[in-house]
């Protein structure tokens, strides 16, 4: 064991040692290098986050036709500083009429709920936060918490499109939750366990979900985008009936914190499709389940990339209606989830025993045979429709 | 003391401290915040006792779940529905009589228990949430109640979509 196979022992084993010998008590030492530990954690997390905000200007610049931050060091990549100064030195408003602990309390929450999502991210074999065993079902919980600080600052603003923004957003994030459950039901079914780094094993070991189970992976990727509230689904804004949503009465750094939480909650959910399917640490460079440092690059780059796709849809995408985007849910994203589900249970349980080339082979015709299936029902429906709509209007009968 | 005390002690005052506001706040949204951070404090006690899928569970289903429903009925009333009225009614003692035969009653039995700071809980089995899955599903233990509960929970959606329909 050296530094770079499994960095976090190594470094807990020498500050354990170090406090210990300036006969500090064995339990105290834990807890201290435990803090060290979450604040090194969240603090990367945060510088990442500035980097992100780079990333999303220029990205969407180039989406745009334009050059985007271009005049602040190299490639504009010190743009976020001033971003950021500009930020901290605005007027922070809190509005008269405001419920004051629950407006400021909300930005907070709504970060804080991203974050917690850290700590159960495997970013290489022996670097993560925790490994639980119901990692999965914990990312669903964080999720609840953001939706709480949505409605908190909906509700706290003491204005009435910040309250129609909230409420909008929250029917989104509610509905779309139960086919996320049921997507992230589909690695759990595979790998036959709920923990993220057991997942990636498991995928290290056979074959990446992604083969296994493209469309669990779509219906990930679809889910997540409307938890994120990005467009397509970002309902809670619409500059010309209801302004900006939730947040439009939070100026300077509060109003910083939403767009900070919301950049990185893109990019956590860009690495947790990376780590759920498309085998965490494993790829593009190898050695990835020795070294920790290569670990950490396979997933950031796999979180950037899920990232771009994001942004990619973001940009690309216009706005949905909310009864278009709620009927999409129920009637389409929802059926679908749960027929995969079935029919991943069903194919797995039939060929798990089989042959790895076999077994995934089957996984991926019966998601094609599926997808396949669920076009024809589409196109039939929109024929349906086209034809009721082209049908001549009946003429009155004298 | 070491941190899992520490811990314990914290969730407990925000436990207890929280409860006492959500009876006592006149703002009904506040209460229900408060209400959160109880459920909350209760999840930390789960996480405690190595129940961490218990704990998962009730961020997912209290605080994701009902405490956002209860919320979104509060703002559909009105904001300042109990700035004027008195909190309590005429029946008053009559609730602090049982709530004070309650407590006597959760005394006496955790009397029974003999609390010590020196003894070590029985360890967690580290498959314990296979064996939830397992014993969920298996025909000597609950798949009948488990089986029940989904033809319930079926049956209200069902229920949903029909009350909802467009009758043409």
């Amino acid at each position: 064991m050296n530094f770079w196979t499994d960095p976090i022992k190594v470094i807990y084993d020498w500050l354990m040692i170090t406090l210990t010998g300036w006969g500090m008590a064995g339990w105290l030492a834990d807890i201290i290098i435990n803090l060290l530990g979450i604040i090194v954690l969240i603090t990367a997390a945060m510088v990442l986050d500035i980097l992100l905000v780079w990333v999303e200007r220029k990205v969407v610049a180039r989406f745009q036709d334009r050059l985007g931050p271009n005049r602040v060091g190299p490639f504009g990549l010190f743009q976020p500083v001033p971003d950021i100064i500009k930020l901290i030195i605005k007027e922070d408003i809190t509005p008269a009429g405001a419920d004051k602990v629950v407006f400021n309390l909300a930005p907070i929450l709504s970060l804080a709920s991203v974050i917690f999502l850290w700590a159960v991210i495997p970013l290489a074999a022996n670097v993560y936060g925790v490994d639980l065993n119901v990692a999965l079902l914990y990312l669903v919980a964080a999720g609840a918490i953001g939706t709480l600080a949505i409605i908190m600052a909906g509700w706290a603003s003491n204005n009435k499109y910040a309250l129609l923004g909230a409420y909008r957003m929250v029917a989104v994030m509610i509905s779309y939750e139960i086919p996320m459950i049921v997507a992230l039901l589909i690695p759990t079914l595979l790998a036959g366990t709920m923990s993220m780094k057991g997942i990636t094993l498991a995928q290290q070991e056979g074959l990446w979900f992604v083969v296994l189970s493209p469309l669990g992976m779509l219906l990930f990727l679809v889910a997540a985008i409307a938890e994120l509230g990005r467009s397509p689904f970002d309902l809670s804004e619409g500059e010309s009936e209801i302004v900006s949503g939730f947040h439009i009465e939070y100026s300077g750094m509060k109003f910083g914190l939403f767009y900070a939480g919301e950049l990185l909650h893109a990019f956590t959910f860009g690495a947790f499709i990376g780590i759920l399917f498309f085998g965490g640490w494993n790829w593009p460079l190898p050695w990835g389940d020795k070294y920790a440092l290569i670990g950490i690059f396979n997933v950031l780059v796999k979180g950037m990339f899920f990232y771009w796709v994001i942004m990619w849809v973001k940009y690309t995408v216009p706005r949905l209606r909310i009864d278009h985007m709620l009927a999409f849910n129920w009637k389409f994203l929802t059926p679908v989830a749960f027929a995969l589900l079935i029919v991943t249970a069903i194919v797995h349980a039939i060929f798990k025993d089989m042959a790895l080339g076999v077994y995934g082979l089957a996984l991926f015709l019966a998601n094609v045979l599926l997808g396949w299936i669920v076009l024809e029902i589409l196109r039939g429906n929109a024929r349906q429709q086209r034809a009721a709509e082209e049908a001549p209007a009946p003429v009155a009968q004298h | 003391m070491d941190a899992s005390q520490i811990l314990f002690f914290l969730s407990a005052v925000l436990i207890l401290v929280s409860a006492i506001f959500v009876v006592t706040a006149r703002n009904l949204v506040h209460a229900a915040l408060w209400l959160i951070a109880t459920l909350f404090g209760v999840a930390m006690l789960y996480v405690l006792l190595e129940a961490g899928f218990l704990a998962v569970v009730q961020v997912v289903v209290y605080i994701g779940a009902i405490a956002i429903m209860f919320i979104f009925a509060v703002m559909l009333t009105r904001r300042d529905l109990l700035s004027q009225t008195s909190q309590t009614n005429a029946n008053w003692p009559i609730a602090l009589g049982v709530s004070a035969l309650s407590l006597a009653g959760v005394a006496f039995i955790a009397r029974g228990f003999g609390f010590s700071l020196d003894r070590v809980p029985a360890p967690v089995p580290a498959d314990s949430l296979e064996r939830l899955g397992a014993a969920l599903v298996s025909p000597e233990q609950f798949v009948l109640p488990f089986e029940v509960a989904s033809i319930l929970l079926l049956a209200a959606l069902v229920g949903a979509v029909y009350v909802a329909m467009n009758k043409k």
